[in-house]
C-alpha cells in the first residue's frame, strides 16, 4: 500500500523518504506527522511530514538514523513497501500573519522547518530561516529553504558557513541588536529546542517548539507522549506536537525520552548482529 | 424517525421453542432432574504455571461436558437470559442444539445475532448479563454456564467444521462508513453486510479489533481467535481499511462526498485519565492503555524479537479495579514481577471487574490493597518512580454511581515501594470526531450524544455506539449498541430510498 518511491541519504545519517500515500498528501498541513511501521515487528515511529505532493499523491519525510527503527527505515530501498503508515496526525501548526518569524531548524528539523517557512511566507510573514549543524556538510535543503524565506542563516559550529556558533548565541545577538522578531519556531533535537526557548524567555518572544516525546499509537489512546506544559499534562500526539516553549517542563521531557535507553541499545545490538553478521 | 426496538424478540423465540424436537427434548428429562445436574467446571491451566506465560488460562469445555451442561437448561417458556443479553442471542435454542449434539448448528444460531461468538464467549461479563437472569440461577444459585457454552460451540465450528457463510441479501447499492474496527464497529459491519449494504470500516491501527486487539491480553483472548472472527466478517463482504484515522486522514464530511450515505462512529475510548497527582509523569508510570498496547498490539513481551520495548517491574502497583486493571496486573505478573498488586480506593464489593478475572488474579498471586488511594509518586536519583504515597480511605454515603463514596482518612499517609506503576483509573472519549464533525452534539464528558432507542446522533444519517457514547463499558454493551445501530441504519437507508 505504501510504496517507497525514493529513499536517499541526504547528508551522513540523514535520510529522505518519499512515500506514496495519497490520502495523507491530500490532507497534510505544516506541523503534522505520520506514524510509520517498517514491518510487522516494527515499532510505531512518529515522523514529521516535511513535504507533500497532492498530484503525485506522495509525502516526503526527513529522518535521522539513530536506533533500530530508524536504521531499519534507512535500510529500505526505493520500490519497497512500508508495513503501515498513518496520518496526517497532530494539530496543524498555527499559521497566521505574525510579522517577522524566525524559523530555527536543526538536524531532522531542517527538513521539518521547510513546510513551516513556506506556509508562514504565504501568509505574508517576513521569514528568517536559521538552519544549523556541526559543519557545512551536515546542512541540507539550503536552496529549498532559501526559496521560501526572506533571509537564510546557515549556522555551523566549526564556522564552515557564514555564521559560526550555536543557535542561542546568534539568536541572543539578534535580539540584543534589536532585530525585529515577533515569533520563533524551533524544531530539532530536544536540547536545541530547550535552549532556543531559554534564549527568548527574557525578551518574551513567543517561541513554538515541536515536541518529540516517546509515542506508541499516535492517536490519543495510550498517553505515552504526555508532556507537562504550563503545569498541566498534555498529549503531544493530539494536543501538539506544537507547544509554547516557555511553558514546557524540559527536564521531564528529557527523562521521559531516555526511558528506554538500555532497551534501545540491546535492540540495536541485536539488529546489527542480524543484519551485518 | 420511527422508533422501534428490535429486541427482545420473544415472538420469534417462542416459535422456535414450539418446534417438535424442542418439545420432545424438554419432556425427555424432568425439570427436577435437570436442576440436580451440577454446573460443569471449565478446565483451566494450573495457576503457578499460567502466571509465567501468555497462553490462554481457560481451556474450554469438552463435548461431553458441553452436552451435560446444556441439559441443565430448562428451556423456559419466557427465557429471561435473552433479555439480559445486549445482542439478544437466542440462548435456549443454541443450548438445546448442543444438547442434541448439533454443535455447529448451535454456533450458526448464535451468529444470527452475534458475529463474534468466540470473543463474547471469552470476554463477556456473563454473570451480570445473561446468567444473572437464568431461572436455574434464581432457584439454585448456580446458573447455566451460558458463556462457556457459547465459547464451546464457536471453537467447535472454527476448529472442526468449515465456517458457514450465511446467505447475504441482494446488494442495495448503499454505502456505509464505519469508524473503528472495535467490537461496536465490527458488529454494525457484519449486520449491515448481511443486509446487502456495502460496508467499509476505517481503522486507525494496523490491526483490527480495537480494544480486543490492543487491550485484551492473549491469556484471555488469543489473537488467532480475534483474527479468525475478523476474517469471518471479511467473508461476509466487509471491507476493512487499516491505517486510516477518520477525522484526520479524511473527515466524515469528506467521506460523505465520496458517496457514503450512512455512518457509524465506534471510535472507542480515547485519552487515558490521569489523577493529577504529584510525580505521575515519572518514568515507570504508565497508563494501562499504553502498557497493554505495548504488550498486546506491539508484542513487547517478545522484545527484542519485536522492536517495541517494555521495562519489567519487580514491584508493580496497578491503580484501579476494573477489567483493564486486572489485565494489566496479571500481565505484569507474567512478565516476572515479584510483587504485583491492585490498589483500589473502594472495597472488593465495589470493584467493576468480572468475578472470574478477580478470582483468576487472586489464584495467580496478585495482592489486593483496598481502600487505598495513591496521592504522590516519589522518584529515585535516575528520575524513575521508586515509591508511592497513599492515603487510607473509608466508605461514606452512596454517590451518583450508587456505590459508597470513598473518603480519605486524614493523616493516614503511608508509602509503598514500587518500580512500576500502571494507571487504570479510566479513559475519556477521543475528541477527534467531535472536533472535526460540524454540528455533532456532545455530552458533558465529551461523549457523543445519542438516542439510545436508535443510536442516532444529532446529525441525520450518523449513528454512534460503544465507548464513544458510554465513556467506558464492556465489549458486549458496545456490540449491543452496534446491533441496535445496524437496525436503525438499515431502516434509515430504506426510508431514504423511498422518499
Amino acid at each position: 500500500m505504501f510504496k517507497i518511491l525514493r529513499r536517499e541519504q541526504i547528508v551522513p545519517n540523514m535520510h529522505l523518504l518519499e512515500v506514496g500515500a495519497s490520502f495523507v498528501a491530500k490532507k497534510a498541513l505544516p506541523g503534522q506527522f505520520v506514524i510509520v511501521m517498517t514491518d510487522e515487528k516494527s515499532e510505531r515511529i512518529p515522523l514529521t511530514i516535511s513535504d507533500w505532493n497532492q498530484e503525485r499523491g506522495t509525502i516526503t519525510i526527513v529522518f535521522m538514523e539513530v536506533g533500530t527503527s530508524t536504521k531499519k527505515l534507512a535500510n529500505m530501498k526505493s520500490g519497497d513497501y512500508l508495513y503501515a503508515l498513518l496520518g496526517p496526525l497532530g494539530m496543524p501548526s498555527e499559521i497566521e500573519n505574525f510579522g517577522t518569524v524566525l524559523c530555527v531548524g536543526g538536524c531532522y528539523g531542517i527538513g521539518n522547518i521547510y513546510p513551516m517557512a513556506r506556509a508562514l511566507k504565504e501568509k505574508g510573514n517576513r521569514v528568517i530561516s536559521m538552519i544549523e549543524g556541526r559543519s557545512k556538510f551536515l546542512i541540507y535543503w539550503e536552496d529549498r529553504i532559501k526559496k521560501v524565506s526572506d533571509e537564510l542563516m546557515a549556522v555551523t559550529r566549526d564556522g564552515t558557513t557564514k555564521y559560526q556558533g550555536h543557535v542561542p548565541e546568534i539568536l541572543r545577538k539578534m535580539i540584543s541588536d534589536g532585530k525585529k522578531i515577533d515569533r520563533v519556531v524551533a524544531i530539532g533535537c530536544t536540547f536545541m529546542m530547550m535552549i532556543a526557548s531559554e534564549t527568548t524567555r527574557e525578551s518574551g518572544i513567543k517561541t513554538i517548539v515541536a515536541l518529540n516525546p516517546v509515542m506508541v499509537d499516535g492517536t490519543g489512546m495510550c498517553g505515552a507522549c504526555r508532556v507537562s506544559v504550563g503545569g498541566s499534562t498534555r498529549f503531544a500526539c493530539v494536543d501538539g506536537p506544537d507547544f509554547d516553549g516557555h511553558q514546557v517542563d524540559w527536564e521531564e521531557l528529557f527523562f521521559r525520552r531516555a526511558a528506554y535507553i538500555n532497551e534501545e541499545l540491546d535492540s540495536l545490538q541485536k539488529y546489527e548482529c542480524d543484519v551485518y553478521p | 424517525m420511527e422508533e422501534k426496538k428490535e429486541i427482545p424478540r420473544f415472538d420469534d423465540l417462542k416459535k422456535e421453542a414450539q418446534k417438535e424436537w424442542r418439545k420432545e427434548l424438554k419432556k425427555a428429562i424432568p425439570v427436577k432432574e435437570r436442576m440436580k445436574i451440577p454446573r460443569q467446571k471449565m478446565p483451566e491451566r494450573e495457576h503457578d504455571v499460567r502466571n509465567k506465560d501468555f497462553f490462554e488460562v481457560n481451556l474450554g469445555l469438552s463435548p461431553d461436558q458441553a452436552v451435560e451442561e446444556a441439559r441443565r437448561c430448562l428451556d423456559c417458556p419466557n427465557p429471561f437470559c435473552v433479555i439480559g443479553c445486549p445482542v439478544a442471542i437466542d440462548i435456549p435454542s443454541f443450548i438445546k442444539l448442543i444438547e442434541i449434539g448439533k454443535f455447529s448448528e448451535a454456533a450458526r444460531k448464535i451468529k444470527e445475532t452475534n458475529s463474534l461468538p468466540a470473543i463474547c464467549g471469552r470476554v463477556c461479563p456473563q454473570e451480570s448479563q445473561c446468567e444473572v437472569q437464568c431461572i436455574v440461577f434464581k432457584s439454585t444459585g448456580v446458573s447455566v454456564a451460558i458463556g462457556n457454552l457459547e465459547r464451546f460451540v464457536a471453537d467447535w465450528e472454527r476448529e472442526k467444521e468449515e465456517i458457514l457463510i450465511p446467505q447475504l441479501a441482494n446488494p442495495t447499492g448503499k454505502r456505509v462508513a464505519i469508524v473503528g474496527a472495535g467490537p461496536a464497529g465490527l458488529t454494525v459491519a457484519g449486520e449491515l453486510s448481511k443486509k446487502g449494504h456495502s460496508v467499509t470500516v476505517f481503522e486507525a491501527l494496523h490491526k483490527s479489533g480495537g480494544v480486543l486487539a490492543y487491550g485484551i491480553p492473549e491469556f484471555r483472548l488469543p489473537k488467532r481467535i480475534l483474527d479468525a472472527e475478523v476474517d469471518y466478517l471479511k467473508k461476509l463482504g466487509v471491507e476493512i481499511l487499516n491505517n486510516f484515522v477518520v477525522g484526520r486522514t479524511a473527515t466524515i464530511d469528506d467521506l460523505k462526498k465520496e458517496g457514503y450515505e450512512a455512518f457509524f462512529i465506534g471510535s472507542g475510548a480515547g485519552l487515558p485519565t490521569f489523577m493529577n497527582a504529584e510525580g505521575e509523569n515519572l518514568n515507570g508510570i504508565y497508563s494501562a492503555n499504553e502498557y497493554l498496547t505495548r504488550i498486546n498490539l506491539m508484542r513487547a513481551f517478545e522484545f527484542p524479537n519485536y522492536d517495541t520495548p517494555l521495562p519489567k517491574g519487580k514491584r508493580v502497583a496497578v491503580i484501579g479495579g476494573g477489567n483493564t486493571a486486572m489485565d494489566s496486573v496479571r500481565s505484569a505478573k507474567r512478565l516476572g514481577a515479584e510483587w504485583a498488586a491492585i490498589v483500589y480506593r473502594r472495597t472488593r464489593k465495589e470493584m467493576p471487574a468480572r468475578v472470574e478475572e478477580v478470582k483468576h488474579a487472586e489464584e495467580e498471586g496478585i495482592e489486593f490493597l483496598f481502600l487505598t488511594l495513591p496521592v504522590k509518586f516519589i522518584e529515585d536519583e535516575r528520575g524513575w518512580v521508586k515509591e508511592m504515597e497513599c492515603l487510607r480511605m473509608e466508605l461514606g454515603e452512596p454517590d451518583a454511581s450508587g456505590r459508597r463514596r470513598p473518603i480519605p482518612i486524614k493523616g493516614s499517609e503511608f508509602r509503598i515501594e514500587v518500580d512500576l506503576v500502571i494507571n487504570a483509573v479510566g479513559t475519556s472519549p477521543n475528541p477527534l470526531i467531535p472536533q472535526t464533525t460540524k454540528g455533532i452534539e456532545v455530552g458533558k464528558w465529551g461523549t457523543i450524544k445519542v438516542d439510545f432507542n436508535t443510536m442516532a446522533t444529532s446529525i441525520e444519517g450518523i449513528y454512534a455506539g460503544g465507548d464513544i457514547v458510554r465513556g467506558g463499558a464492556t465489549v458486549i454493551l458496545a456490540m449491543g449498541d452496534g446491533r441496535m445501530a445496524a437496525y436503525s441504519i438499515d431502516l434509515y437507508l430504506k426510508n431514504k430510498n423511498s422518499r
